[in-house]
């Protein structure tokens, strides 16, 4: 078995002294893990990073094994990640949201959108794109929000909420007695352009809730500090302390 | 299966060895049969030195560093800089930063980076301890020398903002070409960040 794809890096784990198990996003693969003979090296460590666009060469001899990779860097996100905190964190958040994706089943829409917003990530358009791309996540997994039109009155304007419960838009007029308990519907995502701060912070909480309640709780996982970290990048405010461990 | 060729405490002996880093089961075999030749100048010594060191090591509770006593030889020592604290990530780095001679200072070892792919969150690293440690008046700088990979540096930026109540000036180490390195050589990432850290002659 042998195939070329072009991948996106998800991170790598040390296996033995000399190699490494890479993950990969790849265009027509999906999520794909394989073995990289020298990986732990410091010549290939570099390509290895979270985030690098690489081309990737999958070899095995049957279709079920694990199989090696030979990885070559194309374009190295990474390298940005000397200028900030937002890419960084951004990297990592986004490579743990790919990571739920079942294993080797093609997602080329995610791929492409991955690409896009790892792109973007320098730029002020970041925060959108990476609440667009969480959407996105749950319409693949399965928890799509249909933010078309109001589910009480079937308008599609003014629409500014979005319910808990079924996921679906509702409309300024038909949600203002239930306001409390709706979700705040960004207007960037109801087809505006341009984002404010608070448009930024009610995208996150509405893509974090049904992520959360959906995909992280029945898997038992919680969001990474990445996601906080880069919420209070974007958001221009400080990391809530949550660590608690003497380490070790 | 091969078959044993010793005894089952050779045997066992060979499987231990093998389990060390840079050793496999043939030099394992080799290191094995060295021992055993060289039994009173080398065997025992070591078995001794071993049973020694595993009875009296100790991570100190100052800094997370190896040694056998708390607090260590590097926190006890007064000569070192009071004011500045290197956080590293594991024991390993330490030593590193301690053969170069770079600087006079103390360590912080955090036991590890944040990694979401093995699972490691802030809750497993000393960074409870990092941050009472930095709130201490006389320490003015912490020098964070963690690995150039997106894991390292999102642990260092993570310490970062958690270090901006401590009156603290909080850098890190330079990123870019290393010393013999030829550019021709290198890798975008590296170039790229060299070319941004550049330095006025």
């Amino acid at each position: 078995m042998q195939w070329t794809d072009e991948g996106i890096m998800l991170g790598s784990r040390r296996h033995g002294e000399g190699n490494a198990i890479a993950e990969l996003m790849t265009c027509e693969h999906g999520r794909h893990l394989g073995m990289v003979r020298g990986g732990a090296g410091s010549r290939q460590r570099p390509a290895l990073q979270p985030g690098n666009t690489v081309r990737a060469v999958w070899r095995a001899r049957l279709d079920e094994h694990l199989g090696n990779y030979t990885i070559e860097a194309m374009r190295v996100h990474a390298a940005s990640s000397s200028a900030g905190s937002k890419v960084l964190y951004g990297v990592t958040h986004l490579a743990a949201l790919c990571r739920l994706l079942p294993e080797r089943d093609p997602h080329p829409k995610v791929y492409d959108a991955l690409s896009a917003v790892l792109d973007e990530l320098e730029n002020e358009t970041a925060a959108a794109h990476v609440v667009r791309f969480e959407l996105q996540m749950l319409t693949e997994l399965g928890f799509g929000l249909d933010l078309a039109a109001c589910a009480a009155t079937g308008l599609a304007t003014e629409l500014e909420y979005v319910s808990p419960k079924s996921g679906r838009a509702v409309s300024r007029n038909a949600g203002e007695p239930w306001r409390d308990r709706l979700l705040r519907l960004p207007a960037f995502l109801s087809g505006d352009e341009g984002s404010s701060l608070e448009d930024i912070a009610d995208g996150f909480a509405l893509t974090g809730f049904f992520l959360a309640r959906h995909v992280l709780e029945p898997r038992g996982l919680t969001f990474g500090e990445a996601r906080e970290g880069f919420i209070a990048t974007v958001l221009g405010q400080r990391i809530a302390r949550t660590a608690t461990g003497g380490g070790r | 299966m091969p078959k044993a060729v010793a005894g089952p405490e050779i045997e066992r002996l060979i499987q231990l060895l093998a389990r060390l880093p840079g050793l496999g089961p043939r030099s394992a075999r080799r290191a094995a049969l060295h021992l055993i030749k060289k039994r009173e100048q080398l065997m025992a010594p070591l078995a001794s030195a071993v049973t020694t060191a595993m009875e009296k090591i100790e991570i100190c509770r100052v800094c997370g560093n190896i040694d056998t006593k708390s607090p260590c030889t590097v926190c006890t020592d007064d000569k070192r800089d009071q004011s500045m604290i290197v956080v590293v990530a594991d024991v390993a780095d330490l030593w590193a930063l301690e053969r170069a001679a770079a600087l006079n200072a103390r360590y912080h070892v955090l036991g590890g980076t944040l990694s979401p792919l093995d699972g490691v969150g802030p809750q497993d690293l000393s960074i409870d301890a990092l941050v009472a440690r930095a709130h201490d008046t006389t320490v003015k700088e912490i020098i964070l020398a963690l690995n150039a990979t997106v894991d390292g540096q999102t642990t260092a930026h993570y310490i970062t903002d958690l270090l901006r109540d401590a009156n603290v000036a909080v850098t890190r180490l330079a990123h870019g070409v290393p010393v013999g390195g030829e550019l021709d050589y290198l890798d975008d990432g590296t170039l790229t960040a060299a070319m941004r850290a550049r330095t006025p002659l």
